[in-house]
């Protein structure tokens, strides 16, 4: 850690104050807000942000659920009321383009906020990744060397299948010059991690098995020593899947972003 | 004889073209049992999807030999339609191969391509029976999916084996066709030198050589007759059936869902609740999805969600008489592939029997019977809807863009907001929701918390 650096996450609210507004809007979402593993995702992906110098801000105690969860669940009432709440504090602060690092809260702001009001370029972090490394901005060289590791990318539905985002997530790992070995059921064939629909929030219902035990085990079959991930829900099925088969010693499971913030050695 | 075979034939015409007309409006009325939605926007985008998805099989070909196996029944049932035109007109006429002299040299070179694709359709049926009773492909089996119960297996056999016997019964009567045709005899002989053999067909006639002239007759009659009375059953028989989608396919495909595969569709009738509840101002816009295109059916107002095939929209309605019941949807669930109960494909059967239900309930009290029963719980139960982790891969593995996932989640919905009945967990997610603004127990004023680590963590 470069001792010199400090970086900065400034709210919506302060920029509003000093009369300024971002480039984008990182819509950090629940997960990684709250949820320990992935608040390590978003600072990764903060650093990167710092990194490259982009002018951002986020939301912070002003954010709430997208609803996203409720929605699926089957409670329309409750999913409105987040998201008409959501799009007055956007609308307020005149937000054109979101970007977010979880494929539930881009599907729900990119597809479902606009019938109820709410307009804006939604990326998911993913694609701003691809563009940056596209751009030149991004350039893994400094960090950590992923020469000789392999990698399996686990397509999150969200992304994937939803919004048919399948390339970006594969050209930002590719930039890692690491081994990017595929699953047999992937893009758009891909198997859900089991966590989509509500099911994260909720015990499973009785089966032979778990979904992410399944998509895990294609996974280890790979041979990869890396699962990459898109997704906040993604990130906790994968990983307790891996502790399920007594593999997280071998195998660990990492969201794209956090592995090119390794890669610049942020 | 000649006279009669044309009044027997006519009459079979008639009535087989009367009882289907019968059967279209039945199940065109079950349809529009379903909630209006405009599906006539976007024409463009529809018909290109159509001629991709249907007309083109683009998501046959998923798994290459079932996509161009399944490609060549299709292109026989579409192609060899040119012939049976000939035959409705020969049985209508008394003619004999009555396009024969008009076409001279096309019509041999057109009944050659019907006799290859026949021959080809026939050998696909035998490799599709193979597969669903020999080599068991596990999701056609009841043992792996309760759904394939005694009726859809002996659907599926019985529409394999007629398109078999109908293959046969168009070949040899060719063959004994041109046996007559050589030989001579009467009409047949006729077209001697105007009509040469046909492709696959020769290689049948050495069965006929030792048929007299006489039995040579009544066999063609015979196969003549199998073959295009076959025809009119089967057309009959395929309103019953889950072969109903060679029909159905096409339009179902062109009605099918344009938006994302992650967009769920709004509840316009809450949009106005919600902005009422949050002191907003009520953007009473007419919402164009729900504008009715028929006329003829006032919207239903006042259910939350889909309790039975009423509250669903009519191309669930449509959907669910379009499946063919190849389980691709289940075989790609993933609950379903970890032994959950919930299989796609059992959700559009369950709507289909329902409907079917109602229909019985019509015939025998009348068109505006309703029964106390539902597709809820009935015939979907809440351990189904619940497994469902809306990952869509039923929606994209669906030859025809069937999307079972929407009718899950109108039910759904229904037994959120209509019966309060969603599993204690969720309950407690809605809570944190409402209450926390995130689906766990966090105060909302900690949800910025993280950045104090912007700079510690490694």
């Amino acid at each position: 850690m470069t001792t010199e650096k400090t970086y900065k996450v400034p709210t919506m609210a302060d920029m509003a104050a000093s009369g300024e507004e971002p480039e984008i809007l990182f819509w950090v979402g629940c997960a990684g807000s709250f949820d320990d593993r992935y608040k390590r995702v978003t600072i990764a992906f903060v650093r990167i942000l710092n990194h490259v110098g982009i002018k951002f801000a986020v939301l912070g105690p002003e954010e709430a659920c997208t609803g996203d969860p409720a929605r699926r669940a089957g409670n329309e009432f409750l999913f409105q009321m987040q998201a008409m709440s959501n799009i007055q504090v956007l609308n307020g602060y005149n937000v054109k383009k979101i970007v977010t690092a979880c494929p539930h809260c881009f599907n729900t702001l990119k597809n479902e906020y606009p019938e109820l009001g709410g307009n804006y370029e939604v990326i998911h972090h993913s694609q701003f990744l691809q563009g940056l490394i596209n751009e030149g901005r991004v350039r893994v060289k400094d960090g950590q060397s992923f020469k000789g590791r392999r990698i399996t990318f686990h397509d999150s539905c969200y992304l994937g299948r939803a919004n048919k985002i399948y390339e970006a997530p594969r050209e930002v790992l590719a930039a890692l010059d690491a081994d990017l070995v595929e699953m047999k059921r992937v893009r758009a064939n891909g198997l859900c991690c089991g966590a989509g629909g509500g099911q994260y929030f909720k015990e499973p219902e009785p089966g032979k098995k778990d979904v992410n035990v399944e998509r895990v085990e294609e996974a280890l079959s790979t041979g990869a020593d890396t699962i990459a991930v898109a997704c906040p829900f993604c990130m906790t099925m994968m990983s307790d899947g891996v502790k399920n088969k007594n593999r997280e010693e071998s195998v660990r499971v990492f969201d794209i972003s956090e592995l090119i913030a390794q890669g610049q050695g942020l | 004889m000649e006279i009669f075979q044309q009044i027997l034939f006519s009459a079979a015409l008639a009535v087989t073209i009367w009882y289907i007309v019968k059967r279209i409006k039945l199940i065109a009325r079950a349809i529009n049992l379903g909630r209006p939605e405009n599906r006539f926007d976007h024409a463009d985008e529809r018909l290109k999807t159509m001629l991709l998805v249907a007309f083109g099989q683009k998501k046959m070909f998923t798994n290459l030999l079932v996509g161009v196996m399944h490609f060549v029944i299709y292109a026989g049932f579409i192609i060899i339609n040119l012939e049976i035109l000939e035959i409705i007109l020969d049985g209508i006429l008394g003619t004999h191969r009555l396009f024969a002299p008009y076409i001279t040299p096309a019509y041999p070179v057109l009944i050659d391509v019907f006799e290859v694709l026949a021959f080809g359709v026939l050998v696909v049926c035998v490799v599709f029976l193979c597969r669903r009773f020999i080599t068991k492909v596990p999701r056609f089996q009841q043992e792996r999916h309760r759904e394939m119960t005694r009726w859809p297996r002996t659907d599926a056999a019985i529409i394999l084996t007629a398109e078999i016997l109908l293959m046969i019964a168009f070949l040899t009567w060719n063959a004994s066709d041109s046996v007559l045709r050589d030989r001579g005899v009467g009409h047949y002989g006729e077209l001697r030198g105007i009509v040469p053999d046909f492709l696959i067909s020769q290689f049948l006639k050495p069965l006929f050589t030792n048929f007299s002239d006489t039995s040579l007759i009544a066999y063609e009659r015979i196969a003549w007759w199998l073959h295009i009375l076959g025809i009119l059953v089967f057309a009959i028989y395929v309103t019953y059936s889950k072969h109903l989608h060679i029909a159905l396919g096409f339009p179902n495909v062109y009605f099918s869902d344009l938006q994302p595969k992650g967009e769920m569709q709004n509840m316009p009738e809450i949009t106005k609740e919600v902005q009422l509840a949050l002191g907003l101002p009520v953007t009473t816009e007419d919402d164009g999805s729900q504008a009715n295109d028929n006329g003829d059916q006032p919207a239903e107002v006042g259910r939350f969600g889909a309790k039975d095939v009423q509250d669903l929209k009519w191309i669930n309605l449509m959907n669910a008489y379009s499946c063919t019941e190849c389980g691709r949807c289940t075989a790609a669930c993933p609950a379903n592939i970890t032994g959950k109960k919930l299989s796609p494909r059992k959700i559009m059967m369950d709507t289909r029997d329902r409907l079917e239900e109602i229909q019985q309930g019509w015939k025998v009290n009348g068109n505006e019977y309703r029964d106390d029963k539902s597709l809820l719980n009935d015939y979907i139960t809440a351990e189904e809807l619940n497994a469902c982790t809306t990952c869509q891969a039923c929606v994209n593995a669906c030859p025809i863009n069937i999307n079972p996932l929407d009718i899950i989640l109108q039910l759904r919905r229904y037994r959120v907001m209509e019966e309060s009945q969603a599993p204690a967990s969720w309950n407690a997610m809605f809570s944190n929701i409402e209450n926390n603004m995130a689906p766990w127990k966090f105060s909302p004023s900690d949800r910025f918390n993280w950045a104090d680590q912007v700079n510690e963590v490694k």
